[in-house]
């Protein structure tokens, strides 16, 4: 009741819809991410000053000043490398997201199919993906294909498993009130199921966004001759352990890109979702 | 048990309506010969729980019928039983023709008592789900439900999501697309519970001149005996678990006259005397 009367268009003030945003934004922004900025901050300078004092050479650990230094020079090996990985990633994630959503639909649809792959979809997360990739490799060579069937396996099951959750956790008092409405089975499921369902499958997505960059450099190290992955196996021999750790940074930010990504497009396609971190 | 239902089967619907009659002390409710919904000897148990044992009721049709009882007495179970969404254990209902479950849903709208609507429809969305439901498109339901909503007090809200309305527009919203489902049998399940006792004697009074204008046969429950007796034209009391039919009560309201003069009138605390001692007893 509250809530509601606060948020009613027609008690908003122009004043208040106007200087608020203005003001408050900065300030929830360095409230909200201030904390991890100083931390991270915190951290790359202990590391720095600890490579510094105890003179550790720079192919055992680079400091991050070299590391910093090192995009500069080995630019021209990481950037076609990192596009490579990039669509391995964006690809893989984007199969196994539209196949993942599926099935979940598939199996909260038929009670007889839940039964018949709901066990083996779980058995499938038993067999390591990392035995998994040299197979792959053997059968589909050393193209993109066997990257993307990584990425995607590993993707994959987050989002099948949240998005059955999210499709079965529908409220029962909105499932009867709409067949009081004339609601058909179709209708309960894309008026209702299905929209309840979507802030869990972006959960489900949200996790496996995280998960897709290892998928990439697994399919890498199992058979590749480009890609971040194969960058930094081509880099250990040598002793090129700058190399390594800015092609690390890069997945990194790739891995944190996609995860941003997904969290935006929640909030255009999903607006009513209750905010994580709305209540502080 | 089993056997008094054997013979209200074999008696037929005749006698179990003389069952009711001589239960309640009054007529059945039906006075002319159209009836909206039967309800014969129907029982219903959730494992050892007796929630309804018994209720015998004939509904005329465009009637509206209050029905009070105690929290937890089995008045939403029997909602969901003549809606069609639960199956009777014993006895049978039949509403406009209809006995099996499956097509009982297709005459009755059913307003919850949680208001449930869907926090990524708009309200005017909201409203019409049921028009959609029919196969109609979004745009032909929006045109249809919209020149409703001024009607409804709710104009300029159409594109509002529902958080921000307030509960008593959340109620009017909710109602609204009960009766877009343009069903003849409206149920209403307690749907001013959850508002403040201001907000509730005024969504009363407009439920009263809504449900004026468009004829229904509503059922309404509630555990409120004043609302009841307001909001019905007959007022069947229940019994606590197991819930029974006690009394039929015929309300009269003086017509026209304001809420102030209608509650205190001799008849209608004569009524709610008589229904809260049906309660007590």
């Amino acid at each position: 009741m509250n809530r509601a009367t606060r948020e009613a268009p027609v008690l908003r003030t122009a004043r208040d819809s106007v200087s608020k945003p203005k003001s408050a934004r900065p300030r929830t922004f360095l409230r909200r991410y201030g904390p991890a900025i100083a931390i991270t901050a915190a951290g790359i300078g202990l590391w720095q000053l600890i490579i510094w004092l105890a003179h550790v050479p720079e192919y055992l650990i680079p400091s991050p000043s070299e590391v910093a230094t090192d995009f500069g020079s080995d630019w021209p090996v990481l950037g076609p490398a990192l596009l490579v990985t990039l669509r391995e990633i964006a690809l893989g994630f984007v199969i196994s997201a539209a196949a993942g959503v599926g099935l979940a639909v598939v199996l909260h649809l038929s009670a007889t199919l839940r039964r018949a792959f709901y066990p083996i979809l779980i058995g499938s997360q038993t067999v390591p993906i990392i035995v998994l990739a040299p197979i792959l490799v053997i059968i589909f060579g050393y193209g993109i294909l066997p990257k993307l069937i990584i990425v995607a396996l590993i993707c994959f099951f987050p989002i099948v498993v949240n998005g059955i959750d999210g499709l079965r956790s529908v409220d029962d008092d909105l499932i009867r009130m709409m067949l009081t409405l004339n609601g058909t089975r179709w209708a309960i499921f894309r008026r209702v199921e299905f929209p309840a369902a979507l802030p869990s499958i972006f959960s489900g997505m949200r996790i496996a966004a995280t998960f897709a960059a290892i998928g990439a450099v697994f399919g890498e190290w199992s058979g590749s001759n480009q890609g971040l992955g194969y960058v930094m196996l081509a880099a250990t021999p040598n002793l090129l352990t700058a190399r390594i750790f800015a092609a690390i940074v890069l997945l990194t930010v790739v891995a944190m890109a996609l995860f941003v990504l997904v969290s935006v497009l929640e909030r255009i396609i999903v607006p009513w979702a209750p905010r994580r971190g709305k209540a502080e | 048990m089993h056997e008094i239902s054997d013979v209200i089967a074999e008696g037929g619907p005749g006698l179990a309506s003389e069952l009711s009659s001589s239960r309640t002390g009054h007529r059945d409710l039906a006075m002319d010969g159209s009836v909206a919904i039967q309800i014969r000897d129907v029982g219903k148990s959730f494992g050892d729980v007796i929630a309804l044992e018994g209720i015998d009721l004939l509904v005329p049709r465009h009637s509206r019928i209050g029905i009070v009882g105690p929290s937890g007495g089995g008045k939403t179970t029997l909602l969901q039983i003549v809606a069609g969404l639960l199956e009777p254990d014993s006895g049978q209902v039949d509403v406009e023709g209809a006995t099996a479950g499956r097509d009982r849903l297709t005459r009755c709208a059913l307003m919850p008592q949680r208001d449930l609507l869907l926090p990524w429809r708009s309200a005017l969305d909201n409203a019409g789900i049921a028009v959609e439901n029919r196969g109609v498109s979004r745009t032909e339901a929006r045109r249809r439900t919209r020149p409703l909503f001024e009607s409804f007090g709710l104009a300029k809200f159409e594109d509002v999501r529902p958080d921000q309305l307030s509960g008593g527009m959340r109620q009017r919203v909710s109602f609204l697309r009960t009766l877009m489902a343009e069903k003849d049998v409206l149920l209403l399940d307690e749907p001013f519970g959850s508002l403040d006792s201001i907000t509730r004697a005024e969504m009363q009074d407009w439920l009263i001149q809504a449900m004026d204008r468009v004829p229904r046969t509503v059922l309404l429950v509630t555990h409120d005996v004043e609302e009841a007796l307001l909001l019905g034209r007959q007022v069947v009391v229940l019994s606590a678990r197991p819930g029974r039919v006690v009394r039929v009560l015929e309300v009269n309201h003086v017509p026209g006259g304001s809420r102030r003069e209608v509650v205190t009138s001799p008849e209608f605390v004569s009524l709610k005397e008589q229904a809260l001692e049906a309660l007590e007893s």
